[in-house]
């Protein structure tokens, strides 16, 4: 029974990570796009050579290459978010089902996009000198890792804290160690910083942020659908109680 | 009654599914989901499994709006 459990909420992870996709999705072809069209623009004014071949045209990468992109990366941020939300659920606290669903994707969201984010922001076509890519992409892939490897730790320190703190000190103490840790990998590793000199910085500010739209969307949407997808897999005769504890007092011992 | 009503919200003992349950979906999806990630953030950016450019300049778009470098 436990390991159809984990199939059904890993079949569900991903298509509520496929949902949250399409959500992330809208965001990105109207707060996204007009930013990457801009940053087009300007990186074409400065070009010193045309005559590049194009391979995909701006009205397929805008369209179906966009959504690709982001559904296929969707899809998997749902498959790994069930997978941690089976491992998750019960042993962090004394969590029901869509409380944990929703920590948890606020938690790597924080992990996994926000922390590499704050570091290694991401950045529009123009800004980026082709030659660095190797350097560049080992370090916001380590900073990810490094990112995720400390919240880890930072929950795993703060429960074996709590009996002594209590939970809520124990979940201070070990977010406040999180913070400094992630402060001193902000510190040691090297700065990247290759936005061209007259580069619009409005643009800039509105392409990270739309970049940033963009993840809050799919990560608080899919915690929620997960969650509610999750609760009906874990608890599935619960469902009516939801209007039983609406209900006046007297009904709701019955639970 | 207000307040004997709400701990029995909260499930005495919570369910944890075990780690032999978890642990071989764990390994294949992972795998198959880091895999999906590589190819939308990194393919023929900084390592190259497929010749060309085809890859990148289709998922182009995303993989800048979705924080990944791309050139």
């Amino acid at each position: 029974m436990n390991s159809t459990a984990v199939r059904s909420l890993l079949v569900r992870g991903m298509l509520a990570g496929l949902a949250a996709g399409v959500l992330a999705l809208i965001v990105a072809y109207l707060m996204g796009e007009p930013h990457v069209d801009a940053a087009i623009a300007f990186e074409e004014a400065h070009a010193h050579e045309h005559g590049e071949v194009e391979l995909v045209s701006r009205a397929v990468q805008s369209t179906a290459g966009l959504a690709t992109g982001v559904l296929v990366y969707g899809i998997s941020v749902g498959g790994f978010g069930a997978l941690a939300f089976c491992f998750a659920l019960g042993r962090v606290g004394r969590f029901g089902a869509r409380a944990t669903a929703a920590l948890l994707s606020g938690a790597a969201l924080l992990a996994v996009y926000v922390v590499p984010f704050l570091k290694y922001p991401a950045n529009p076509p123009s800004v980026g000198d082709p030659e660095t890519i190797g350097k560049r992409t080992t370090l916001y892939f380590l900073m990810m890792a490094l990112s995720i490897l400390l919240a880890v730790a930072a929950v795993i320190v703060g429960k074996r804290l709590a009996p002594r703190l209590g939970t809520w000190y124990a979940t201070v103490a070990a977010a406040a160690g999180f913070a400094l840790a992630v402060g001193l990998a902000y510190a040691f590793l090297p700065a990247v910083n290759e936005v061209p000199e007259d580069f619009p910085a409005t643009l800039l500010w509105q392409f990270r942020l739309s970049a940033l739209a963009i993840q809050v969307t799919l990560w608080v949407s899919f915690g929620l659908l997960f969650g509610h997808l999750a609760e009906r897999v874990l608890n599935p005769k619960a469902a009516p109680a939801v209007e039983r504890t609406a209900a006046p007092e007297a009904a709701a011992p019955a639970v | 009654m207000a307040q004997s009503a709400a701990p029995a919200a909260i499930p005495a003992a919570p369910l944890t599914l075990p780690l032999k349950a978890i642990a071989p979906w764990a390994v294949f999806f992972g795998i198959l989901m880091l895999a999906l990630i590589y190819f939308v953030g990194a393919e023929q950016g900084a390592t190259s499994l497929i010749s060309g450019e085809s890859v990148h300049e289709w998922v182009h778009d995303g993989r800048h709006l979705l924080g990944f470098p791309c050139h």
